[in-house]
């Protein structure tokens, strides 16, 4: 572990008996007592995650939003100040090169959310296709560290902890400057685990300190920490993507059912003509959800077939906790992708039968 | 991690019971702390016959498959059925939740498995 990156809070969880694993470079908790109970706990009350892993890379100048709606795909201009939006950024071939989170501080100063293991790629991505723009773009994930609660307790841990006007933020809306316990926070309603949520970023030296406060805090309303695996088996149950498995450069967003990320209605954009050329036929491939009906577990790679032919791979699957299904997600041809229809999963040599079934596998109405 | 005492145990962390002719086969305290929740179990039939370090099952926790391995030679003779049901019991009890029981073949091959003292050396070293 000693060569891994670390967050600020490493030394707060090192000891405590946490599972440790290197993620993309980092060395992050998996679990802290066990992924199942992770689970049901922030699906059922609320769990506190340590993803200062993410990157933070900040656009500023004038030409800041005609920059991000020429590298991104979805239609930056509509956004409010303190709006954030989901979006990917795709190469000239409408590969997806990941999927980030824009904040949206004023039409001059946007924050890009990327995922760690593309942050140094997408940094210089954004550098090298700058070119006749008025922009300063920066990798500042070095300096924020980034904490998730998440869970339906989530509100009322914030509003115990920031006081009532932080839990008022919206659903995908953000609010800078939050003082907890003498911390200054950027507060954004968002997440990753299909629940109600925030996510907090702060200084990394005021990391350690915002975290046992909020678990104190939190404690009565059932907040411990929970781990990276229990963020994957709770991504997944809402069918929320994984870059690396329902995203890559291999994948454009049309195959991966995110074209309401791609707003063609825009300006040239990188990767439009491409994504243009598959939308008219549409995808060959498609992303879709499927519940295992023999026995077993799909797995990441696991081929699937349709009459013994190859149709495509998994991309996640899991013994979904809440759920209790043995469910994945999977890449298939897209004439083999209409909900019911039957298909055989591969696991160890057998083929097993599965049915395509609707996504997200769970969703949960919280106040949005 | 506790090691009984009155077992013996192979490299990839299974115990083996030894019941005259018979092996009584599971997996370790070590085993399923390492794993983490155990959320499927897929074992071998009555008669089905294995050599030693062959696989014979699968036992899943939520992040991953691991094969199951035998370490002695034989025929299996009994199952335990109900444990597929109840997975979750491989991590509350590894020693009580016992998987196959096997007619051994040679009885000498039980000299491969360590004690438990070189169990829990063998353990220590893997770190």
């Amino acid at each position: 572990m000693d060569a891994l990156l670390k967050t600020p809070l490493y030394s707060l969880y090192k000891d405590s008996g946490a599972k440790i694993v290197d993620f993309a470079r980092w060395a992050l908790p998996i679990q802290f007592e066990g992924i199942l109970q992770e689970h049901h706990m922030v699906r059922e009350a609320a769990g506190l995650f340590d993803v200062s892993h993410m990157g933070e890379i900040e656009v500023k100048g004038k030409d800041a939003l005609p920059y991000l709606n020429y590298i991104m795909t979805n239609g930056i201009s509509r956004l409010k100040i303190n709006q954030v939006l989901y979006t990917v950024m795709v190469n000239e071939q409408g590969g997806t090169l990941d999927d980030v989170m824009i904040y949206h501080f004023n039409n001059n100063h946007y924050w890009i959310i990327a995922n760690a293991s593309n942050r140094i790629k997408d940094f210089n991505w954004m550098l090298k296709h700058a070119d006749g723009f008025e922009v300063e773009i920066n990798d500042i994930s070095d300096n924020a560290a980034q904490l998730a609660l998440q869970g339906p307790n989530a509100a009322k841990i914030l509003k115990a902890a920031a006081g009532e006007e932080s839990e008022q933020i919206r659903f995908f809306r953000f609010k800078e400057s939050v003082d907890v316990n003498g911390t200054s926070c950027l507060i954004s309603r968002t997440g990753y685990t299909g629940e109600d949520g925030f996510e907090l970023y702060c200084k990394p030296e005021d990391a350690a300190s915002l975290w046992e406060y909020l678990l104190e805090v939190g404690k009565k309303y059932g907040l411990k920490p929970a781990g990276l695996g229990c963020r994957d088996t709770l991504r997944f149950e809402a069918c929320l993507h994984l870059y690396g498995n329902e995203l890559s450069e291999d994948i454009s967003p049309l195959e991966a059912g995110l074209g309401w990320l791609v707003k063609f209605d825009k300006d040239e954009f990188i990767g439009k003509p491409a994504l243009e050329e598959q939308a008219k036929p549409g995808p060959k491939r498609k992303l879709i959800g499927f519940e295992l009906l023999g026995k077993g577990i799909p797995r990441g790679d696991y081929k699937v077939q349709k009459d013994g032919n190859a149709i495509g791979y998994v991309t996640t699957g899991y013994m979904a906790p809440t759920l209790k299904k043995s469910l994945g997600l999977a890449l298939v041809d897209s004439t083999c992708s209409e909900i019911g229809e039957n298909i055989d999963v591969m696991i160890r040599g057998k083929a097993v039968k599965a049915v395509i079934i609707e996504t997200p596998f769970y969703s949960k109405n919280y106040k949005k | 991690m506790t090691i009984l005492n009155e077992l013996l145990y192979s490299k990839e962390h299974e115990w083996v019971k030894v019941e005259g002719n018979l092996a009584r086969l599971g997996i370790t305290d070590h085993a399923q702390s390492e794993l983490g929740d155990v959320v499927y179990l897929e074992l071998p039939e009555v008669d089905d016959e294995f050599s030693a370090d062959d696989a014979i099952g699968v036992v899943e926790s939520v992040k991953a498959a691991s094969d199951l391995y035998t370490p002695v030679s034989g025929k299996v003779v009994e199952v335990n059925e109900e444990l597929p049901d109840n997975p979750e019991a491989i991590n509350e009890d590894p020693y009580g939740s016992w998987m196959i029981v096997l007619e051994m073949d040679d009885d000498s091959e039980l000299k491969n498995l360590l004690s438990p003292e070189e169990y829990k050396e063998f353990c220590e070293q893997e770190g």
